[in-house]
């Protein structure tokens, strides 16, 4: 209990820290402000994007498209893992073009997609889709690898059918695996939405971005950096919530 | 009769040509409500033996029948276990045990129901929501045997299901898997490597000689309190059956 405490007490001393630093340093240093604005600038010209750039419509509309690319790029991803997993022929044809796909630098294709699509928000969806989806392929594949030989003897033993084995047997053994796998996917998501919103386009925080270092307005950058950090932090810890609930029956490391 | 081995040979393709032997030649019977052990040096094709009753495996040549049919594959006849408890982890206890049911039309409350009465044979009353993570190594073999009392199968084949247990919770375990066994009357293939438990728990004892397992002595155990392990312990002829067995097994050759 007094440790939990701790941690907590500690986690909020170095915000606090932070932030101090962070309003004081840039003036104390005589860093210009188009380098390095201060907290203080940063509140400012998030209040003024908030009523002159709509801001909140840029924030909604980058949310949108993470959340949405992320369930479609994971949604593929693990079906794709599954069916993969269950045929060790169509694993086998695909795995090198799987490894090839996955090693390729996803966020080069979003010049590609503005060419084939447009300036719409096609693109930046299509660069989440492609970028979530590999991790959760991945994973979900390899937990398939290495399920229980004998847990699937048992339920074989017990007359389940090929389906009976893959839902009650292999699905339920390769969830730590997919959710670790959507964990990770997660982070990824809000990389494939900024840089699609970076290369093209007029929505979003990665627009402001772009829009915010053309005109040297560093603290619009900072802000949409931050804020950028907040969705994808928010899409973590629904997903480590939801994981906890659903993998309860794992036992908790002792600390 | 039960179980039936006959001329059973099994050789398992190895990497490039060639085949390996596992089993070679074994027939042997097992009546019903007996309880058969199977000894043998590691290696020597027990397992195999065990997954080709359960119809895992076919035979390469040869027949195993049980109930008096031909096994050709996994059937409602057998149900087993392993030395891993192999219960499933996102499940609780009585989930597990009712597991083996529901892929055969039992309907929900019908399985509750059975899945309560072997959970109380197997002294695990107030567990039953528990996931294995929560139980002890010895209850969650006896979650596992639940779990294959439930499917009310003709034979129950148990390979080396106590040796990964602590001395005293393998005595304990035997003792309550002989009751409950004999309990429900129910034919038993065990697979071991400890030779007192063949002498503490079987009918009958099957000594098998190193890969490729043959069958090279069959003992018959006249003890009482085959239903009581911890009380057979304590019977002088006891040694002498474990010495009979060692000596089937030449184990003072190979020690020197
Ligand atoms: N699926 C398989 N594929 C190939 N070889 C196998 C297979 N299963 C068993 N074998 C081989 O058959 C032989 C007998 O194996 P088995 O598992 O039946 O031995 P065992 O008597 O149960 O040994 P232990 O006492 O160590 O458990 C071994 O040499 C093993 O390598
Ligand atoms: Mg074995």
């Amino acid at each position: 209990m007094i440790r939990k405490h701790g941690i907590k007490l500690t986690s909020a001393t170095i915000l606090i820290l932070v932030l101090v630093a962070w309003q004081v340093l840039p003036t104390a240093l005589d860093v210009p402000r188009f380098i390095i604005p201060t907290l203080s600038d940063s509140v400012v010209e998030l209040k003024r994007m908030w009523t002159n750039e709509g801001l909140l419509g840029h924030i909604l509309s980058t949310a949108l498209y993470t959340v949405l690319g992320f369930v479609i790029g994971s949604l593929l991803g693990a079906v794709m893992g599954y069916l993969l997993g269950m045929s060790k022929f169509w694993e086998k044809v695909l795995s090198p073009y799987i490894l090839a796909l996955q090693i390729a630098p996803k966020v080069a294709f979003a010049p590609l997609f503005i060419m084939w699509f447009g300036y719409n928000s096609m693109p930046k969806l299509l660069v989440t889709v492609l970028i979530v989806f590999f991790p959760v392929l991945v994973n979900v594949l390899q937990a398939m690898r290495t399920v229980d030989r004998d847990l699937v003897n048992l339920a074989r033993a017990y007359s389940l059918t090929r389906l009976g084995v893959f839902w009650k047997i292999e699905v339920p053994s390769t969830v730590p695996n997919l959710m670790a796998g959507l964990r990770i996917a997660s982070t990824l998501a809000v990389i494939g939405v900024t840089v699609g919103e970076l290369v093209g386009g007029n929505t979003g925080l990665g627009y402001l971005i772009s829009y915010g270092g053309g005109q040297a307005n560093a603290a619009m950058v900072f802000n949409a950096i931050i804020l950028l950090t907040v969705i994808g932090f928010l899409l973590y810890v629904v997903l480590e919530r939801i994981e906890e609930r659903v993998l309860h029956y794992l036992p908790k490391s002792q600390h | 009769m039960a179980l039936e081995f006959s001329e059973v040979s099994k050789s398992f393709p190895t990497q490039g040509e060639g085949s390996l032997l596992a089993v070679d030649n074994v027939s042997f019977r097992v009546e019903e409500g007996e309880f058969v052990s199977v000894v043998g040096p590691s290696g020597c094709g027990k397992s195999t033996i065990l997954s080709m009753t359960a119809g895992l495996y076919q035979p390469t040549s040869g027949e195993v029948r049980v109930s008096n049919e031909l096994v050709t594959g996994p059937n409602a006849h057998v149900g087993f276990m392993l030395q891993k408890d192999l219960l499933l982890p996102w499940r609780s206890i009585i989930a597990n045990i009712e597991f083996g049911l529901e892929a055969r039309g039992v309907g929900r409350e019908e399985r509750r129901a059975r899945a309560m009465k072997e959970l109380e044979h197997c002294q695990l009353s107030g567990f039953e929501d528990h996931y294995p993570y929560q139980l002890s190594g010895g209850m969650r073999q006896r979650a596992a045997l639940a779990r294959t009392l439930a499917i009310n199968p003709e034979i129950i084949l148990l390979d080396e299901p106590f040796s990964a247990l602590d001395a005293q919770t393998k005595l304990l375990l035997q003792n309550s898997f002989a009751k409950t066994i004999k309990e429900a009357g129910k034919t038993t293939l065990l697979i071991t490597h400890d030779l007192s438990e063949a002498v503490l728990m079987s009918d009958r004892i099957l000594v098998l000689s190193e890969r490729p397992g043959q069958v090279i002595a069959e003992i018959k155990v006249d003890l009482p309190h085959r239903d009581q392990p911890i009380k057979r312990r304590v019977l002088p002829e006891v040694g002498e059956y474990a010495a009979q067995l060692f000596k089937h097994l030449k184990l003072e050759e190979k020690a020197a």
